[in-house]
């Protein structure tokens, strides 16, 4: 989708705010916010793609401007609701409940197998490499470019990107396919390419900073042959 | 089934977040699916225990000895978990090496992507729409006008925008002087924003 998200090249947006000391929380809820990746992932609500889609489809005026984590929260509540885990209205009631009581207790649980999980996880990952038996289709030197369009649902081909010539670098092997999986179609597993772009192919020769590449990594789907005109010039 | 609107495009307060997202917990742990020390361990986890440190002690390991240097760059993921570094959002790390000619930066235009094995969980400007939208676009003038960092023209600058499960990060170039400094004192020079790419190691 071509969603606000997709940040990469946007003029305009002001300097970077760079907090001296920053600590890892800002506040109680975002650690909160921070477990709402992993535990509803364990409950099955979404894949990492899906998780990002969720973040992609908030209201492009507060992506911008509400702070991170609250995106987080926003994706899980997005998806409790959509597999019909969560009820809106509930939600509704509990927060109304902690806005008045902002002290009142949460619900106590204990739940040791959840506890090994968390441990288990952020020692182990969840990969995302997928054993495929397709060829490879480029090799590191293939000048490609990248398709021009505009998918919609979830998607990693970044606009700026797009229609815009480069090199293979690197071949990554085959992972889980975002087109696929962030749209709830399984991992249909692709090849992956860091390809590099000069910034004068991305933004143009006057635009464009010197003596500077940007290296993105595509999934095969994404690109294409370069054509022989574009080759030669 | 309600048909309230999920996501209405209203700013919420910091208030309204907060109650928001306890509610949100609440739920889940009624519903088994979150418990609160859970929640605790995992933040516990990132403040405590996973953190740039490690990134830095990889560094320093990599800048005394040239043979897990040479394996760091071959295959980070399997570099690092020689020092029993590894996990969640590092599954596959790619370390790029700053020279005389090249500095490398990274990014993430799409979300928020960072390796978080050997940096921690990243500061909120890493996440933010200034650093993503800009960082690709003028990466030169964002070095130096936000972060304090100018470079020669004569330096070419890559920027790897971590689009894929890839994680990128850094090898900094070893500041001169240090010759006579042993591996933990070359870690204690390497910052996070050196691993980023937004900034140099410290002198020693």
């Amino acid at each position: 989708m071509n969603g606000v998200h997709d940040l990469g090249g946007t003029d305009g947006l002001g300097p970077v705010p760079v907090e001296q000391d920053e600590p890892v929380w800002h506040a109680d809820w975002e650690k909160a916010a921070f477990g709402m990746f992993s535990m509803p992932f364990r409950a099955g609500f979404f894949g990492v793609d899906e998780f990002r889609y969720g973040i992609e489809q908030m209201h492009p005026a507060i992506y911008l401007l509400s702070p991170y984590y609250e995106h987080w929260a926003h994706t899980a509540e997005h998806y409790g609701v959509a597999r019909g885990v969560l009820d809106p209205e509930e939600i509704e009631e509990r927060t109304q409940y902690y806005l008045e009581n902002p002290d009142a207790p949460l619900p106590e649980r204990s739940d040791p197998d959840l506890m090994a999980f968390v441990d288990a996880v952020v020692k182990n990952g969840a990969p995302a490499r997928r054993e495929s038996d397709k060829a490879q289709a480029f090799a590191v030197g293939d000048r490609v470019t990248v398709v021009d369009d505009s998918p919609r649902g979830h998607t990693r081909k970044a606009r700026y990107i797009r229609g815009k010539t480069g090199v293979i670098e690197k071949a990554y092997g085959t992972f889980i396919y975002p087109d696929s999986a962030g749209n709830g179609r399984g991992d249909a597993p692709e090849h992956v390419y860091s390809v590099r772009f000069t910034n004068e192919e991305l933004w143009g020769p006057e635009a464009a900073e010197p003596n500077g590449v940007v290296y993105f990594d595509v999934w095969e789907p994404y690109i294409v042959p370069a054509s022989t005109e574009e080759a030669t010039t | 089934m309600s048909t309230a609107p999920i996501n209405p495009p209203k700013v919420r307060t910091r208030e309204e977040i907060a109650a928001r997202v306890k509610a949100l917990e609440a739920i889940m742990i009624e519903k088994g699916i979150m418990t609160m020390e859970a929640v605790d361990r995992l933040a516990e986890i990132y403040e405590n225990e996973v953190g740039p440190q490690l990134g830095a002690s990889v560094v320093a390991k990599a800048w005394t000895d040239p043979e897990f240097k040479a394996r760091l760059l071959r295959n980070a993921t399997e570099a690092c978990a020689e020092l029993g570094i590894g996990g969640l959002q590092g599954e596959d790390m790619v370390v790029v090496e700053n020279t005389d000619d090249v500095h490398n930066v990274i990014t993430c235009t799409l979300c928020s992507c960072y390796p978080w094995p050997v940096l921690g969980l990243p500061p909120n400007w890493y996440k933010g729409p200034q650093y993503r939208s800009r960082i690709v676009r003028e990466p030169r003038t964002v070095l130096r006008e936000d972060f304090g960092l100018d470079l020669p023209d004569s330096t070419e600058i890559r920027v790897w925008d971590s689009s894929s499960e890839m994680r990128y990060w850094v090898l900094p170039q070893r500041p001169a002087g240090t010759e006579d400094l042993d591996e933990k004192a070359l870690a204690a020079l390497v910052t996070r924003d050196s691993m980023i790419g937004t900034g140099q190691p410290k002198a020693p």
